[in-house]
């Protein structure tokens, strides 16, 4: 395959972002947002012709005479080559599964750009804003074709930078500023342990190179297994639960997930870009990269599907008690995103031909789309009324025709109603998760009942309940043509993109099979989200006090629930109680009084002798010579008495 | 009475540590040019003694002397030049005076 067309969908994005960073200043809002949408539209056409190509051109790089999917690297060039075998390179790969991020990444970003365009109309930075996402699209697709884990780390934290950049985007808000640094600060603790990760597995491997990794992942783990135990754990469970780490910081999983919702302080396209369908998964491509290797080890994987399944299940009770509809949202992301671990981390080559790995990213598709889709009308929400909490909505239906259809269609998806999206992804996952443990399956199950329940209540409260009073004195009313279209293509997209047959396009091994609804499994979830609608239609379509009630009766679960349960307290005591007054504060007093001590001992005693002595620098020669004569006479004592 | 060499010895030790002396404790430039003027003296004094004593059929020492003392009253004439245009700014010869070089 030429190299152009690759190449140019990174470079694409990135000379947008140092035009519009360099000369935005200068250019009027419309000419800056135009010019960044139809860089990324453009970005999208390349991307999608060449996953086009790789999918369905038969070219024998791309797909083997049977039908088997390949990993070819369409450049891969050494940019620091420290020494013979420490070599970062640089490059593209193209495989199912990058393929299918570019897709991804290039669409939501495309329809982020064009409805930003309309969202922030007006705002201070507007050119500020759009080279900060062409920057973010440019890291998020060198990260998803990066050829090595290496370079897969350095467009990792890229996109870290560009996250942070754009939740504190609105600088002037103190809330804003203290969310952008939390996600840093979070997501980079959680890259050390990447990093550590990636030292331990190159250090035994002798590779960065992802397809040396996992083409032979047999000799991966014998040569890791060969650096012994730490801890009661093997090398290659230490490498890979640390690369794990890195994704659970990124992919917002328990106990690392107190970013995510904190994030949502940034503009809300940026939400649904970064914090919804594309940065928020990199820890489940991450999993999905590496799964050769990961798959050999069980004991990585169970942590996996232990840390995934708690956090879907934590993230889906609290998502019951938010009241500001992003957060809503953020948690249902975070629950959403803990199926997809799970699911990939249930996924084992022996059952189904390892299922669940092609349901995760079968659902990383199906999600992106239909969350992007709930967060761009809950922008359109908050643009209407100006406000985050749902307690300022309600009976919106009447008012906002578009964007009620089409949160409709995103809550259908999301809750797994057939036909859309969504069910077929969640059904599959949780075909994977049955196949794996009967107990994980009942589990998930659960989960998905109560992703169910609250997104009626989220949209309910919202569209129905009683309407708001004051829209009287401001009519709330639908968004102009760049903030609806997007809106209507991701629902149509919603409702359709279940159908693709998803098994013919990524699969762990490359090799397609057909998908088969397994029908025992496809009833009880469509029963469990039934019920679960049913629910939340009694409890909240018309205003009543029963909710209310029900909160009171167990009013410390609610409000545990709607505190988050209350991590963002406990990490508050850990890092402010204990790491600053304790540790940081005793080692603050070493350094002043002992290390600065020292220091300032050896300058208080010269310039104490200093001070003692500077009379003898008067400047007067009388003075000099009466000294010299002194000396003089003295040595001259001394030599009388040395020669007698 | 033999002229001993101590005889011309000693009033040169007096009149250089009374140069010395003066050198140091007098604060009027005049004065201690004079005491320098004096320890120039006391130590051609011992150029040509030691040279008389000594070595009584060479005469190194005593042009030696002749030469310093040409050197001597240059010095002194641009020394007093010096001191005088010192007066012109400062109105005076105190050296306790003279502290403007200092800064």
């Amino acid at each position: 395959m030429d190299m152009t067309l690759p190449l140019l969908i990174l470079v694409l994005p990135i000379t947008m972002f140092l035009i519009l960073g360099l000369c935005g200043m200068k250019m009027s809002h419309k000419l800056a947002g135009t010019l960044g949408t139809i860089g990324m539209g453009i970005t999208a056409i390349l991307a999608y012709t060449v996953a086009f190509t790789y999918f369905f051109s038969g070219n024998p790089d791309f797909v083997t005479a049977e039908g088997v999917r390949q990993q070819f690297e369409v450049f891969n060039y050494d940019w620091l080559a420290f020494t013979p075998t420490l070599i970062v390179q640089l490059g593209f790969l193209l495989d199912p599964i990058s393929a299918l991020m570019l897709v991804v990444i290039t669409t939501i970003s495309f329809f982020v750009h064009l409805y930003s365009l309309g969202y922030m109309h007006g705002e201070k930075g507007f050119q500020r804003y759009y080279a900060f996402l062409s920057l973010f699209t440019f890291s998020m697709l060198g990260l998803v074709v990066a050829t090595n884990i290496f370079q897969m780390y350095i467009f990792w934290e890229l996109v870290g930078v560009s996250s942070y950049l754009l939740i504190g985007f609105f600088y002037t808000l103190p809330s804003a500023v203290a969310a952008s640094k939390k996600a840093f600060i979070v997501t980079r603790f959680a890259d050390l342990g990447f990093l550590i990760g990636i030292l331990l597995l190159s250090f035994f491997t002798d590779t960065f190179n992802f397809v040396e990794l996992t083409s032979n992942p047999g000799t991966t783990i014998s040569t890791l297994s060969a650096g012994g135990t730490f801890m009661g754990c093997s090398v290659v469970t230490w490498a890979l639960c640390l690369i794990f780490m890195g994704g659970m910081g990124k992919s917002a999983m328990m106990p690392l997930h107190i970013w995510l919702p904190d994030a949502m302080e940034g503009p809300t396209p940026v939400s649904a870009l970064i914090h919804a369908a594309t940065m928020v998964v990199a820890g489940v491509y991450l999993i999905a990269r590496m799964f050769p290797v990961y798959c050999l080890d069980e004991a990585s994987m169970d942590f996996i599907v232990i840390i995934g399944a708690i956090t879907a299940f934590y993230a889906a009770v609290v998502a019951c008690a938010q009241i500001d509809i992003k957060r809503v949202l953020a948690f249902s992301t975070i629950s959403q995103i803990a199926f997809m671990m799970v699911s990939i981390g249930a996924a084992r080559p022996e059952l189904h031909e390892g299922l669940g790995y092609m349901s995760g990213m079968f659902h990383l598709f199906t999600h992106a789309m239909f969350k992007a889709l709930l967060f761009l009308g809950a922008g359109a929400l908050i643009h209407a009324v100006h406000s985050n909490n749902y307690t300022d909505m309600g009976g919106l239906r009447k008012y906002m025709p578009i964007t009620h259809w089409t949160f409709l269609i995103g809550c259908l998806a999301i809750a797994g109603i057939p036909p859309f999206s969504g069910f077929f992804s969640k059904d599959e996952m949780l075909t994977a998760m049955y196949d794996n443990s009967m107990f994980l399956g009942v589990w998930m199950t659960m989960v998905a009942g109560l992703t169910a329940f609250y997104m009626f209540r989220l949209y309910y409260m919202i569209f129905w309940w009683e309407e708001n009073p004051h829209y009287k004195d401001h009519k709330p009313h639908d968004s102009s043509w760049t903030m609806s279209l997007p809106l209507i293509i991701l629902a149509v997209v919603s409702c359709v993109s279940g159908f693709i047959p998803f098994g013919h396009f990524v699969t762990w091994n490359g090799e397609p099979y057909d998908i088969h609804l397994k029908m025992s499994v496809a009833i009880t979830s469509i029963v469990v989200a039934v019920v679960a609608i049913a629910l939340a239609t009694v409890l909240y379509r018309k205003k009543n006090d029963v909710p209310a009630k029900m909160a009171n009766s167990v009013k410390w679960l609610w409000t545990a629930a709607n505190r988050r349960f209350y991590w963002d307290e406990i990490y508050m005591f850990v890092t402010h109680k204990i790491i600053f007054n304790i540790i940081c504060k005793s080692i603050a007093w070493f350094d002043r009084h002992i290390i600065d001590g020292t220091m300032d001992m050896f300058a208080k005693v010269t310039q104490k002798v200093s001070y003692a002595i500077r009379g003898l620098q008067s400047g007067s020669i009388q003075t000099y010579v009466l000294w010299y004569f002194a000396g003089a006479i003295l040595l001259g004592l001394v030599v009388w008495m040395m020669v007698i | 009475m033999d002229l001993t060499i101590m005889m011309y010895l000693i009033p040169s030790l007096i009149m250089f540590a009374c140069g010395v002396y003066g050198f140091i404790t007098r604060k009027n430039l005049i004065a201690i040019l004079i005491s320098l003027e004096l320890m120039l003296n006391a130590v051609d004094i011992n150029f040509v003694v030691f040279n008389r004593f000594l070595f009584p059929g060479q005469m190194e020492g005593m042009f030696f002397t002749m030469f310093a003392i040409g050197i001597a009253a240059a010095e002194t004439a641009l020394a007093i030049a010096i001191i005088i245009n010192i007066f012109r700014a400062v109105k005076s010869v105190d050296i306790r005076e003279i502290n403007k070089m200092k800064f």
